[in-house]
Formats: structure tokens, C-alpha cells, sequence
């Protein structure tokens, strides 16, 4: 399993498959949601707690934020190893990427967390 | 007359590069801009640049040329003076040893890296090995790479990580022997390069295909490599 | 001056294009502690530039073809200069060493059946001259010296070979006997000074075609290792026979391939007539180099040039078809539209005839070993030295190389001196060691244009000696003119020794590094024109006005020029066959 996920998460194929199945999620739930809202123009607070309280609509945007953490951890890393580098910015280049990253996946964790918590109401 | 604008650095003279300006008459010629180089050379002993074959196949001659990189002897003046200004620099994103000549020994290490050899291991036959017309014809637009490193040092990812990336050239020699039918070593190959940074790095801009002065298309190598590289881990 | 770094080596090959890279994998996969110091990255040697392919019997083309013919071929091409034994060995080893270039990955173009495609050249027939063309080079589109050399060094890459990349080799270094026991070279970067000893060292040095003033050779083939070896006090062998190309593109001087000939195209004057015709009824435009070189001259002298100033020729390819020129000249197509502004899918390539190919060289044993000629006039092998490729004469090409050959040459003795070599480090080899006095009179040339305090720049004086020998030592050469530029080169001499470098620099100083190759060419240009002055009689590139025929009773043989006394002497050429009767020599005609 360790072994999966080690591959899975680190190698260039994977990030490359992650990134995009992610973005068919968000793009699908952004269509979703946008379809809904203009075939209901005249949506009530009920009626939007009704559809959020349905359990595949509370699964379908659980599984979208998640994409969204995936999504943003690998594209943010790409980001941060391109840019927060010793060659561009000095020796500093390496602490400051660490923290960066690490300030990164505490914000995707909250998010996750607050998502869930929304969600379920925990 | 024409003004040109030359990249100048000697680490035992100069604190730091400048730009040097020289007046020069092409006489109404459309001349190479190795030409030019060379005919400064003359005025100006101390001016450096590589050059060999002067007919843009060995690769010595990469600068940037009025911001494009291009081979020096096969680019005519016609294609890249400005105004009556021509600029010459070094290749970008290298470290620089004297005036236009940098130092390529990130671009030769991610070439080697790449196992840029034949590899089958079973004993050869008495004569060649077959290979059909069409498998050959794979092999064209990949084995003509003259290892001039005009697409590298254009490619943005090449200068951010050229310790990690491949980097264009490297990547089109990866894809022109796991493209060989002859190579049987393609599972290997690929286990080397699907880290994310190896090729993954390539971000399609595409800048190796604009300056390849072979026309040459690295990026569309890279497609073949990356996809390679899915189907094996899907 | 204190003493230099040494490194040391088991072999050193002094060269990084075909021939240098050959040797090296041939040593560096025995294991042998091997180097190439090179002048430039291995991939930018002049062999790169080769394109029409490589000449052997592969039986690819025509599954009846038999090396013998090539032999034939190669013999008849050399005006019977060339030396049999030598020329054997190269035909009928070709095939395996074809064969492991293409097993090392080489990327030949392909027959439908799979196998290597051959194409027609010049000078090629079947059995023995009676079977008509032959087809027999093979090659990898029109750019088989570029993957040759790619491929080489991929090969080496593999096994590897140490390289000196950017190092040029300065002089030899001699040892008490007079044995060569390595090299002074400069490590371009730095500028540092180094001793580089070994226990063999290979000039695998290339040509020097940049002594004459148009040429199809790259900037760096300056004749180093010839300069070297003359300034060593060895001699040099033919240097009198220089193969002028055909087709060199008009004004640029770069190659276009006798390929294109040999696929078809053919050379017109400006009344649109197929000259070659009158000149070799039977091959035409596919004869021997030097044969249609002086056609097209005699075309062009004679009024029926082409171009405003009547001063080239046309070849003609656009009846070929775009789709066939793109798929087996698609380099020519880029050259001619880039250099000669005519794109040949549409209109014909202005050509004429450029300094090419040195056939001449260091003479050498087919094992690569470099010869000197005692008192008696007998062979003696150098101790420690060897030499392969351009820079040597084996002597395959004699007084005229037919196309393809070069590269077949590069590697049958590259390979051929690697294996010596490997033989001989194996049964163990003792030299003795250089002294520092014997590493200082290396140095001597070096130091000289290190510490000039006046004279001529190096690129106006190159300039001068370029004109003097396109003048006077072209493609028809005449006594008197000889003569005269024999008297240029002598005022020369003195101003090219005391050639004058403003930059002292160190780091990565092309200036110095030009200064040393002036002094290289001066050597090989005084060497050439010497033994064509010489050379009394016409023979292969070696056709004078003043001796138009051949010379079979005093001339049969090889020119021999000595550094010291500045003359030359003779030498036989070798008519041993160990498969069969030698070929006597026979009236050339194609």
C-alpha cells in the first residue's frame, strides 16, 4: 500500500493523471452547479439546503474539494520547486520552499476539515 | 553601416559583462551573422565564440541573435536586423566563461543522463540488424538533433530546473532510441525519466520548437515520451 | 617557466572526429586508461559534416557484390598510388566494422528488405570494372557523418572514455630515443598547460582544406596534428595530392554530396549541356573526384561557365522530384537554399570545384603505426606514435579518394589502431620518460607566440597563405607558378613565425589558440606546395600543365617530404595482396 502510494503520489505520470482527472471533477461540479442555478432562478434557501442535504450531492462536493486539495497541492509544489529555488533566489531559496509548503498543506488540511465539518455538521 | 551590439565578459579583465558596440560595413551583403563574427574577430583579436563547420550542422555557433537563439552561421542578416541594429548574446541561462562562449556542462550531463546510447543486450546478428523502412522513418526528425543547445537554453522549465529537467535535446534523444526498434531497453528508459521533474517538468510552450534551427520539434517528443510513460503506469 | 602538470595515460588520441573516436572506444571497452583530447566538443569534429555515406561492400544493394571489386575500385581511384595491402585490409574488413557501427545504433537508411540502403558514387563498379555501376555507399539519408559521429561518441559515452573536451594539443613530446611519449596540450577553459603522457599517442587529427582559400572543410581543419608531427622532425607522405570536390557550393564552398549525382542529378554548363558526357563517356557525372573536378574547370576556362562572371557550373537535380529529394537529400536542399539562395526541387545549384580532402599525411602501417624513412630509405617505425583518419596515409586514397571512402577509412583504422594498441599495452610497453628538457623544447612554439611583442595579426596572415596556395597550388598546377609561390611562401614563413598575439589571456583565448593553427597550416601548406613542385608528372588531384601524363617509370610512387631539409624524397608503394595477384597499373579512364 506504502509502496502504491509512494508511486502513486511522487512520480511524474501520476501527478500528471492526478491533475487532470481532478480537473474533469471541479470542471463537472462547476457545470453542475451552474446548470442548477440558472435552470432555478428563483431558488429558495430551502430548496438549497434540500439539494445540499441529499447524500450524493454532500458526497459529489466532498470529493470536489478533495480534487481541489490534490489539484492544488501538486500544481502549487510544480509552482514553488519552478520558482523558490537556491538558482533563482539564493541559499535561502530552500528553507523558505519548505515553509511555503508546508504553510500550503496546512491551509488544504483546514480546508478539507472545514468542508467536511460543513458538510456533515460534525 | 550596421551597429552591433556584442556580449562581452572576460573573468580576468572584467568585473562584470557589458555590451560592446562595433560599426561594420556589410558592403550591401546579406551575410551570415557568423560572418560578421568572424570579420570582427579580425578588428578585435580578444572577441571569443565558438564556430567549426560554418554550414550549420556541427552545432558549435548557438547565440542569441537579436533575442532569438539561433546557429551564428546560418542565420542571415536579412533575419534578424533590426532597424541597423543586430544583438548578439550568449545562449541564455548557462553560465557564461568568456564573451559568447558558456559553459555547457548542465546541457551535456542531462544528455547523458538519458542513456544516449543503443542498448540490446541479445548477440547480434553477422550483419545488421533489420529494420523496416517504416520503423526507420520513426527515427527522422530525432536523430538529426545537433546538440547546439539553442532549444535548452530557451525553454523557461530548462532554466528553473536544469539540474532536474532533461530539457528539450535531451528528451528528443530519450524519444529517438525509445523510438528505435532496434533498442530494447524502453522499460528501463522509462523507469529513469518518470520522476516529475524529468519530463514532466515540459510545460508545452513550446519556445524549443520556435528556435530549433534543424526544425525540429522536441515538444512533440516529449507528447510521445509522456504518453509512453502513462500508458506504463496506468 | 616551471614544470607542468602531467597527467598520464595508457593512450592518448589526439583528435575527437571519427577516426579519434573510433580508436578510443577500441581501447576504452579493453579497459585501458584512454583519453581524447579534442579541440572541440567530439560532435563538432569535421566528420559531422560528412554526407553522402560510407563506401563497402555490404552486399546490401546487390547481394552478389564481393569487396574485391571495391579493392578494385579503390585502387584504380588512387592512380595506383594507393597501397594494396593497405587498401585490402580496408575493403575487406569494412564490412564488420559497418556492421558494429550499425549494431552501436548508427541510424542507417533502409532497403525494403530491412537492410542498409547503398547509393551510387563515383568511381564505383562491379567485377573489376567490367559489371558497369555499382551501388555500394551506404548511407543514413545525407547525413551519415553526422550520425557516424553522434553515434561514436554515444558509443563511447557508454564505455566511458575520458575526454579532454576543449583541450588543444600544442606539440609532441619526444624522449630521449625519439620516441613520442605524449603531448603539451592547453586546456582551452583555464588556460592551463599540461603535459599529457602516454604510452601511445594517436593523431587522429583530421585534415586541413582551410590552407586553401576555398574550401568545404569546417574553421578547424587546420592540419594540427601534420604541423605537430613536421615540427617533431617526421615526415609526411603525398601531401601533394589535395582532392577538390565537385561540388562545392559556389561563393560558400560548402558541400553539397557527390550523393546527389550518384542519385541522379548531373553537372550542366550554361548552354544547358550534360558536359560530363564528353569527358567520361561511360561513368559521366559518376567518375572519379578528380576527373570531374578538372572537367568542370576546363568547362569553365573554356568559356561555358555559368553566372554573370561564367565562373561555375550548375548541378541539376529539380528532374528528381521533391518527394525523392526530401527523403534522400533532404540536408542538400536546406544547404542550397540557405547558401546558394536556389532551392534544387526548382532550380539548379550553382558548383564548383573546393578544396575538399588531404589524401596525403602522416605515413602509417595498416596498424596505425606512424612510419619515418631511415638513410637507406627503409620504413621505421616511430616508437609511441600513431596516426589514423585524415591525418594519416595509410594510404588507401593514393593520389585521388573516391567518394564515401573517407569515412570507410575513419573507421576500419581508427578500429585498426585501437586493436594494435590494445595488443601492445597488453604485452606491455616501456618508454622512457620525458625530461623536463624534453617537455621544454615542446613548449618552445608556445612560449614564442606567448611572450611576441610584435608582428601580424594571425587571421591577416592565414589570409595571405590561403590566397597563395588557391593561386599557385590549385586545381591545374605548372611549374613556374609553383615556383613563385614557393618564393611567397618562403617571405611568409618568417612573418607566420613571428606571428604576434595581443591577448595573453588565459581563459578560453581563441586568439592564441589561432595563432598555433596558423603556424599548422603554414607547415602543411609549405609541406604541399614542396612536394607538388616536386611531383614532376600529373597523377590523380596532381595534374599539371607543364607534365600532363602520367609517370609510371620515375612517379610510381609516394612522395616523401622531410621537415628538416625541406625536400623530398620517394618512397614505393606496396603491391603485396594477400588474397591475390597485385593490380598492376592501367591506363584511368571512366
Amino acid at each position: 500500500m506504502m509502496d502504491f502510494l509512494a508511486r502513486f503520489t511522487f512520480t511524474g505520470p501520476s501527478n500528471w493523471i492526478i491533475q487532470r482527472i481532478t480537473a474533469i471533477v471541479m470542471a463537472a461540479y462547476l457545470f453542475f452547479i451552474v446548470g442548477y442555478l440558472i435552470t432555478n432562478p428563483a431558488l429558495t434557501y430551502d430548496q438549497w439546503s434540500e439539494l445540499n442535504n441529499l447524500l450524493l450531492m454532500r458526497v459529489f462536493t466532498l470529493v470536489t474539494v478533495a480534487a481541489v486539495a490534490f489539484h492544488a497541492w501538486i500544481g502549487m509544489r510544480c509552482v514553488l520547486t519552478d520558482y523558490i529555488t537556491v538558482r533563482l533566489i539564493g541559499p535561502k531559496a530552500n528553507g523558505l520552499r519548505n515553509t511555503l509548503q508546508l504553510g500550503l498543506a496546512l491551509i488544504i488540511l483546514f480546508y478539507l476539515v472545514w468542508t467536511i465539518k460543513i458538510l456533515w455538521g460534525l | 553601416m550596421l551597429n552591433v551590439s556584442i556580449y562581452r565578459y572576460n573573468p580576468e579583465v572584467d568585473a562584470e559583462p557589458f555590451m560592446q558596440d562595433f560599426e561594420f560595413d556589410t558592403q550591401g551583403k546579406d551575410l551570415m551573422v557568423l560572418d560578421v563574427l568572424e570579420k570582427l574577430k579580425i578588428q578585435d583579436p580578444s572577441l571569443v565564440f565558438r564556430r567549426s563547420c560554418r554550414e550549420g550542422v556541427c552545432g558549435s555557433d548557438g547565440v542569441n541573435i537579436s533575442g532569438k537563439n539561433g546557429l551564428a552561421c546560418i542565420t542571415p542578416l536579412s533575419e534578424c536586423v533590426r532597424g541597423d541594429k543586430l544583438v548578439i548574446r550568449p545562449l541564455p541561462g548557462l553560465p557564461v566563461i568568456r564573451d559568447l562562449v558558456i559553459d555547457m556542462s548542465q546541457f551535456y550531463a542531462q544528455y547523458e543522463k538519458i542513456q544516449p546510447y543503443m542498448i540490446n543486450n541479445s548477440p547480434p546478428p553477422a550483419i545488421e540488424r533489420l529494420q523496416s523502412p517504416e520503423e526507420r522513418k520513426k527515427l527522422d526528425g530525432l536523430y538529426e538533433c545537433i546538440l547546439c543547445a539553442c532549444c535548452s537554453t530557451a525553454c523557461p522549465s530548462f532554466w528553473w530546473n536544469p539540474e532536474k529537467f532533461i530539457g528539450p535535446s535531451g528528451l528528443l534523444q530519450a524519444y529517438r532510441f525509445l523510438a528505435d526498434s532496434r533498442d530494447t531497453a524502453t522499460e528501463e528508459r522509462l523507469a529513469n525519466l518518470d520522476d516529475p521533474f524529468s519530463v514532466f517538468r515540459c510545460h508545452g510552450i513550446m519556445n524549443c520548437v520556435q528556435v530549433c534551427p534543424k526544425g525540429l520539434n522536441p515538444t512533440k517528443a516529449i507528447g510521445h515520451i509522456r504518453n509512453m510513460l502513462i500508458r506504463n503506469a496506468a | 617557466m616551471g614544470s607542468l602538470r602531467k597527467m598520464s595515460f595508457d593512450a592518448v588520441i589526439v583528435g575527437g572526429g571519427g577516426s579519434g573516436m573510433r580508436a578510443a572506444l577500441q581501447l576504452a571497452q579493453s579497459g585501458y586508461k584512454t583519453a581524447v583530447i579534442t579541440k572541440v566538443f567530439p560532435t563538432r569534429s569535421h566528420t559531422v559534416s560528412a554526407q553522402g555515406g560510407i563506401t563497402c561492400a555490404i552486399a546490401s544493394d546487390d547481394p552478389n557484390d564481393k569487396w574485391e571489386w571495391h579493392m578494385y575500385d579503390t585502387i584504380k581511384g588512387s592512380d595506383y598510388i594507393g597501397d594494396q595491402e593497405a587498401i585490402e585490409y580496408m575493403c575487406q574488413t569494412g564490412p564488420e566494422a559497418i556492421f558494429e557501427l550499425e549494431h552501436m545504433g548508427l541510424p542507417f537508411s533502409r532497403t525494403e528488405e530491412g537492410r542498409i540502403y547503398q547509393r551510387p558514387f563515383g568511381g564505383q563498379s562491379k567485377d573489376f570494372g567490367a559489371g558497369g555501376q555499382a551501388a555500394r555507399t551506404c548511407a543514413a539519408a545525407d547525413r551519415t557523418g553526422h550520425a557516424l559521429l553522434h553515434t561514436l561518441y554515444q558509443g563511447n559515452l557508454k564505455n566511458k572514455t575520458v575526454f579532454l573536451n576543449e583541450w588543444f594539443a600544442v606539440d609532441i613530446v619526444k624522449n630521449a630515443d625519439g620516441a613520442v611519449v605524449g603531448v603539451v596540450a592547453i586546456d582551452i577553459e583555464s588556460g592551463e598547460t599540461v603535459f599529457v603522457e602516454s604510452k601511445a599517442t594517436v593523431f587522429a587529427t583530421g585534415g586541413a582544406g582551410r590552407i586553401y582559400a576555398s574550401t568545404t572543410n569546417a574553421h578547424i581543419c587546420t592540419g594540427d596534428g601534420v604541423g605537430m608531427a613536421l615540427r617533431a622532425g617526421f615526415p609526411v607522405q603525398d601531401i601533394e595530392m589535395w582532392q577538390f570536390h565537385p561540388t562545392g557550393i559556389h561563393g560558400a564552398g560548402t558541400l553539397v554530396t557527390e550523393g546527389c549525382r550518384g542519385e541522379g542529378g548531373y553537372l550542366i554548363n550554361k548552354d544547358g549541356e550534360r558536359f560530363m558526357e564528353r569527358y567520361a563517356p561511360n561513368a559521366k557525372d559518376l567518375a572519379g573526384r578528380d576527373v570531374v573536378a578538372r572537367s568542370m574547370v576546363l568547362e569553365i576556362l573554356e568559356g561555358r561557365g555559368c553566372g554573370p562572371d561564367g565562373d561555375h557550373v550548375y548541378l541539376k537535380l529539380d528532374h528528381l522530384g521533391e518527394e525523392m529529394l526530401n527523403a534522400k537529400l533532404p540536408g542538400i536542399l536546406e544547404l542550397s537554399r540557405t547558401f546558394a539562395h536556389a532551392d534544387p526541387v526548382k532550380e539548379p545549384i550553382p558548383v564548383v570545384p573546393t578544396c575538399h580532402y588531404m589524401m596525403g599525411g602522416i605515413p602509417t602501417n595498416v596498424d596505425g603505426q606512424a612510419l619515418t624513412i631511415d638513410r637507406e630509405g627503409k620504413d621505421t617505425v616511430i616508437e609511441g606514435f600513431y596516426a589514423c583518419g585524415e591525418a594519416a596515409c595509410v594510404s588507401v586514397h593514393g593520389a585521388n579518394r573516391l567518394g564515401g571512402n573517407s569515412l570507410l577509412d575513419l573507421v576500419v583504422f581508427g578500429r585498426a589502431s585501437g586493436i594494435f594498441i590494445e595488443k601492445q599495452l597488453s604485452a606491455g610497453i616501456t618508454l622512457k620518460e620525458a625530461t623536463e628538457e624534453d617537455i621544454q623544447r615542446a613548449m618552445v612554439g608556445l612560449n614564442k607566440i606567448n611572450q611576441s611583442s610584435g608582428g601580424e595579426n594571425a587571421a591577416v596572415l592565414r589570409a595571405e597563405l590561403q590566397t597563395i596556395m588557391q593561386n599557385y597550388f590549385g586545381v591545374f598546377r605548372r611549374g613556374d607558378y609553383m615556383k613563385t609561390g614557393i618564393e611567397k611562401l618562403d617571405k611568409l614563413r618568417l612573418r607566420v613565425e613571428n606571428v604576434y598575439l595581443d591577448d595573453k589571456s588565459n581563459a578560453f583565448n581563441t586568439a592564441r589558440l589561432e595563432a598555433l593553427e596558423l603556424q599548422n597550416l603554414f607547415e602543411t601548406a609549405y609541406a604541399t606546395a614542396i612536394s607538388a613542385e616536386g611531383r614532376t608528372e600529373s597523377r590523380g588531384a596532381h595534374a599539371r600543365e607543364d607534365f600532363q601524363e602520367r609517370d609510371d617509370e620515375n612517379w610510381l610512387c609516394h612522395s616523401v617530404y622531410f621537415p628538416e631539409s625541406k625536400k623530398i624524397g620517394k618512397r614505393p608503394v606496396n603491391f603485396t595482396l594477400k588474397t591475390r595477384e597485385p593490380f598492376e597499373p592501367q591506363i584511368r579512364t571512366y
